[in-house]
């Protein structure tokens, strides 16, 4: 399966820290857990996303487009970054977020949202296409 | 009140048995995601894989015992590493030395090694990519046939139960264990080494190990028997061990071109069934629903391969026919000249009937119907093709398009009698009667 993590935003992650110290070795400590994901076949993709400062919303209601230049307020509610990771299931995101650097300076939070899969759109396996596999396989399990 | 008062313990008793029940989830998922590496070590120290196999379960059962009171330890695939090498010198003591071969395994467990979960995280940085490829190797090789290397492959680096194997080949467990005590026992016979070979030989032995991992996203990919088309968890399984090959041999072109191929035909998975199940052809597929992540990961191995100069491999090759698909954003901007061209290439390096049918197809559709035509019928009498539903499937398509409806029916029934896949049969009946109807 197929997962979202996202990064929290912080204030810290919000204020767009300049590069610290302590900063250059949470860098090296994520490096080394993305090469991890890497080598496990885990990662698909992932990235940093800057502060809100720098995005903008687009509120709807109805005909009307309105936008909204950032920042926007509840860093808790915001994104800092994603990773997409392919997983065999829920547990091992929460095995592997674990192991996951601390991300932030200070208290931060991961958060791993499953994407929809073909089986969530599951009327093309019709109980008839099931019963029929199970058929087949009942079939095969006498050879 | 009676009832509510007596079903309050059991209420309670069921929360602490849920609570212990998803700390010994967790822990299994720790142990999943080392479970790999962790055989892959023992396989290589033991030089015995049923051993490192019994070893690593052994750890997992120390671990559930350990870990809920202790914490899951901040390393814990050196501490699994630790555990199991510890139990394995406690067995072979047992077993009093009895052998020179279990004295030098002890050497080699103990001897100078520290012991210490730190030592051991140090040394797996290093060495564990290398030992895991090392596994990955001795499951694919050439002395075990290729249905048993694709089974031991799954069970040792996929993690996969027999259960599961058995139900994504439509076997049976018998059977698929059977399958997979065979190839170990093939394995320990030739004394194959868990290492990566060296040399001249990692050329074969790389070529079996990618054989191995492109058969098992096919079976989940056009799945050769059943009647349902695709088997997406099987293909998930092959496009991860591409990606820990990739990752562990970033220079080998035809690693990458075998990744490339796999991210971009996976891209088409959920385009290429319609909504009733049935088999959409790719020029007919809705592009929408391809997955442009994993077009844009294929397309990247893909530049990699091709700058390591591993253009003409034949992975490689392929992975380019597909990616000229993908880069296409309809069905008519295809560069139909570029897959002619690339099957040209692809019929030198890799010559095959199936390869000379399909560079027929990519002619037709470059250069009309009767250049695949011309193709197709020198390889009609082909061997290998007499079976082969897609042989007279392409020629009733060739003959469609010349507008010969007549000579297409029966080249579309003819297809429909050999196809494997009940929804392939049907979708070349529903040809074959437009054939009719038309003519």
């Amino acid at each position: 399966m197929r997962v979202m993590v996202f990064v929290k935003a912080t204030d810290d992650s919000e204020r767009g820290l300049p590069p610290t110290e302590e900063m250059t070795g949470m860098f090296e400590a994520m490096g080394k857990f993305n090469e991890e994901l890497v080598h496990a076949g885990v990662m698909i993709d992932g990235d940093g996303l800057k502060p809100s400062s720098a995005g903008k919303r687009i509120a709807f209601d109805g005909a009307s487009r309105t936008v909204i230049d950032g920042p926007f307020a509840e860093a808790r509610e915001l994104v800092a970054g994603y990773w997409v990771w392919e997983v065999k299931d829920m547990d091992e995101a929460v095995a592997w977020a674990k192991r996951c650097p601390n991300p932030m300076p200070g208290p931060s939070e991961l958060e791993i949202r499953p994407f929809y899969e073909m089986e969530d759109f599951g009327e093309a396996v019709t109980p008839e296409i099931a019963e029929r596999e199970q058929r087949l396989r009942d079939q095969l399990a006498g050879d | 009140m009676p009832a509510a008062t007596l079903a309050l313990p059991t209420m309670l008793a069921d929360n602490a048995g849920m609570a212990a029940d998803e700390a010994h989830r967790a822990i299994e998922a720790v142990f999943r995601i080392e479970r790999a590496r962790l055989i892959a070590a023992l396989a290589r120290s033991t030089r015995d894989v049923d051993r490192a196999e019994e070893l690593a379960q052994d750890a997992l059962l120390t671990a559930l015992t350990e870990w809920p009171e202790s914490g899951v330890p901040d390393k814990p695939g050196a501490w699994l590493l630790a555990t199991a090498k510890r139990r394995a010198i406690d067995g072979f003591r047992r077993d009093m030395m009895r052998t020179r071969k279990h004295a030098e395994i002890v050497r080699d467990l103990d001897g100078a090694h520290d012991m210490s979960a730190e030592t051991i995280e140090a040394a797996l940085d290093n060495e564990l990519g290398d030992e895991l490829l090392g596994l990955i190797f001795a499951a694919c090789h050439p002395v075990i046939s290729p249905e048993a290397r694709a089974a031991l492959t799954l069970r040792l680096v996929g993690g996969l139960t027999t259960e599961e194997i058995a139900r994504a080949f439509l076997s049976n467990e018998a059977t698929i264990a059977q399958r997979i005590v065979r190839a170990k026992r093939a394995i320990a016979k030739a004394g194959v080494a868990f290492a990566v070979p060296r040399g001249g030989e990692l050329a074969a032995r790389l070529g079996s190990v990618l054989e191995v991992v492109y058969l098992i996203f096919n079976e989940g990919y056009s799945a050769t028997a059943g009647p349902s088309l695709v088997r997406p968890p099987l293909c998930a399984e092959a496009q991860r061990l591409g990606r820990i090959l990739a990752a562990l041999m970033p220079e080998e072109p035809e690693v990458l071109g075998l990744l490339a191929l796999m991210e971009i035909q996976a891209s088409r998975l959920a385009a290429r069934t319609g909504p009733d199940g049935g088999f959409v052809p790719l020029t007919e597929q809705n592009r929408a629903r391809w997955d442009q992540l994993l077009i844009r990961r294929g397309l990247n191995a893909l530049d990699r391969a091709e700058a390591l100069g591993g253009a003409d491999g034949p992975y490689v090759l392929q992975a380019a026919l597909g990616a000229c698909h993908a880069r296409a954003r309809r069905s008519r901007d295809t560069d139909w000249v570029r897959i002619a061209a690339l099957y040209d290439r692809l019929e030198q390096v890799m010559p095959s009937p199936v390869v000379e049918l399909n560079r027929a197809v990519a002619h037709s559709m470059a250069f009309g119907p009767e250049a695949g035509l011309r193709l197709v019928d020198g390889i009609a009498d082909a061997a290998a093709l007499r079976n082969y539903a897609p042989l007279p499937a392409a020629r009733g398509d060739f003959l469609f398009r010349a507008g010969r409806l007549a000579e297409a029916g029966e080249a579309f029934a003819a297809a429909a009698v050999l196809a494997g896949n009940d929804r392939e049969r049907d979708y070349l009946l529903t040809r074959a009667t437009l054939c009719a109807d038309g003519s």
